[in-house]
């Protein structure tokens, strides 16, 4: 048994040892239908989707030993996996918000290049928009913490949450309502060049700019879309996908953390889990931010991305308002993000998490289209999840 | 003491002493008396030293404003909007949501604790620019 290749400043082992002696792949990736999803139910929308990521990777559901999903429901990886015909040996429902879908790309990795199980299916859909059963508030007088301390004072989920920390980051860093309109602008041209974005018209800085407040400084244009929607995942070795029919691509590192729930548990509203769950991920796949292609960040609002872009180290604290500006993030800009349209303009099924991986995937394999990214290897997909960045999972995926 | 608002869903068992000084119009925190530390919401013993030493004190009523934002969509049927709802900094250090009921606020303003009663519950902790 060789040692471990070194220590990480928390003193853990690396990681990076056991991937590059059993590397992890993810061999198929595929969307359910997006938008407005009248005639499916969700689990027959994440079926659809398996099939077609299982298939890419020369797979079928028979080959699937291990398991993830969140949100299909009470113990949904078994809700899911009855559907499917799955009987798991390795299985998870974890609720990470949007972000666990990179949370089950790093533990499938794990779990894959040790052996535990062989082909992982993590899939997820909502029809959130169809169903319009988005809540605002938490449950009132359940006894729980939140109804509290929170609900009676009126704090919209998550808008509510997300305000306090666009406030008190401008406040502290003098960052500008600008600033946020460009993520939505540089959002919205990259939908321009996806046919499958939810909004494709040209939009303005001055637009963002002009559409009404929901909670200051958040503006309508600053919040994510509320969209049908969904994908499937596949994560196996390599050499359990010989026949595929795409590329696979390879899973060089991940990273994961979380810190609250109730917004005043948060010790700093302007800085996320990010920063923990980057370092791990770079980390274990040796990488640096400026080594990075495409990068796909959750960007539920405007100002998460700015937010992602210090914790990752992609700028110094404070500094992302004029990192973006000047269309850095747009096409043709030197860190091409959000290149499907994101959660602005693209597709936001209540969980973007999945289908951050799948045009990371897409970008990394050569296959985006108009809106391929030219000699993109590296890509990295950023999820965030709860209230006011919860939790955070980070997933470096490359070109073999 | 009053009825239990642990029976209404508005308190648990570990925050009823907290919901009870609410109904006398004082704002309290646990205080750690090992390490002095305090801390909101409540816990079974202190998150900084893990010493069961606890109790509750009466907090000044004073802090500042960390975070601040006006709400312009219906949330609760209590509220109407537009009104502020913020993170205050209290003076013994935990941090508590609440709304600000003043006509204009900022971040960094000082604030002092008012009350709004509601109907059958206790009074909530409300602040105002000072």
């Amino acid at each position: 048994m060789q040692p471990p290749a070194g220590r990480r400043r928390d003193g853990l082992p690396l990681m990076a040892h056991i991937l590059s002696q059993s590397p992890v792949y993810i061999v198929g990736a595929a969307e359910t239908p997006l938008g407005k999803v009248p005639d499916e139910n969700e689990f027959s929308m994440v079926a659809k989707a398996a099939r077609e990521a299982l298939g890419e990777a020369g797979l079928k559901l028979r080959d699937v030993d291990a398991l993830f999903t969140n949100y299909m429901g009470e113990e949904g990886s078994v809700q899911l996996g009855e559907y499917l015909g799955i009987r798991p040996r390795y299985a998870e429902s974890s609720d990470m918000g949007g972000a666990s879908f990179e949370f089950f790309v790093h533990h499938a990795m794990l779990a894959v290049a040790s052996g535990r199980c062989e082909v992982a299916l993590i899939g997820y859909a909502s029809r959130q928009r169809s169903r319009k059963n988005r809540k605002r508030a938490a449950a009132a007088l359940d006894g729980s913490l939140s109804a509290q301390f929170e609900v009676p004072f009126g704090i919209h989920f998550p808008i509510g949450h997300y305000a306090l920390s666009a406030a008190r980051y401008m406040h502290q860093y003098g960052a500008t309502p600008e600033h946020l309109a460009e993520i939505a602008v540089a959002a919205r041209t990259w939908a321009e060049l996806n046919p499958k974005a939810w909004i494709r018209a040209p939009l303005s800085i001055d637009e963002v700019m002009a559409s009404p407040l929901l909670c200051d400084p958040l503006r309508k244009l600053d919040c994510c879309l509320v969209t049908d929607g969904g994908g499937a995942i596949v994560v196996a070795r390599k050499d359990r996908a010989r026949d595929a029919a795409k590329t696979p691509v390879r899973i060089l590192g991940a990273g994961e953390s979380h810190v609250q729930w109730h917004v005043s548990q948060c010790p700093d509203l302007t800085v996320t889990p990010g920063v923990a769950s980057g370092r791990d991920a770079f980390g274990m796949a040796g990488i640096k931010p400026a080594d990075v292609d495409v990068f796909e960040p959750y960007d539920n609002f405007t100002h998460a991305v700015l937010l992602y872009l210090e914790d990752l180290g992609f700028c110094g604290k404070g500094e992302a308002g004029a990192f973006v500006a000047e269309g850095r993030l747009r096409p043709g800009g030197s860190l091409p993000s959000m290149t499907s349209g994101g959660g602005l303009s693209y597709c936001h099924p209540g969980a973007l998490g999945i289908l951050l991986l799948i045009e990371a995937v897409r970008q990394v394999r050569g296959e985006a289209g108009a809106r391929q990214v030219p000699g993109a290897e590296i890509a990295v997909a950023h999820g965030t999840g709860g209230l006011a960045f919860s939790t955070a999972s980070t997933v470096v995926l490359a070109r073999d | 003491m009053t009825d239990s608002f642990s029976d209404l869903g508005a308190a648990d068992p570990t925050t009823e002493p907290f919901w009870q000084a609410c109904a006398e119009h004082r704002l309290t925190v646990q205080r750690c008396t090992a390490c002095g530390n305090s801390q909101l919401y409540p816990r079974p013993f202190c998150l900084a030293c893990e010493s069961d030493a606890l109790g509750w004190v009466e907090a000044s009523g004073g802090g500042i404003i960390y975070s601040l934002t006006t709400v312009r969509l219906p949330v609760i049927d209590e509220l109407k909007p537009p009104y502020y709802l913020a993170l205050v900094d209290l003076d013994e250090g935990p941090r508590l949501l609440t709304n600000i009921v003043s006509d204009k606020a900022s971040i960094g303003d000082r604030v002092g604790v008012e009350w709004r009663a509601r109907d059958g519950l206790p009074p909530l902790p409300v602040f105002r620019t000072t």
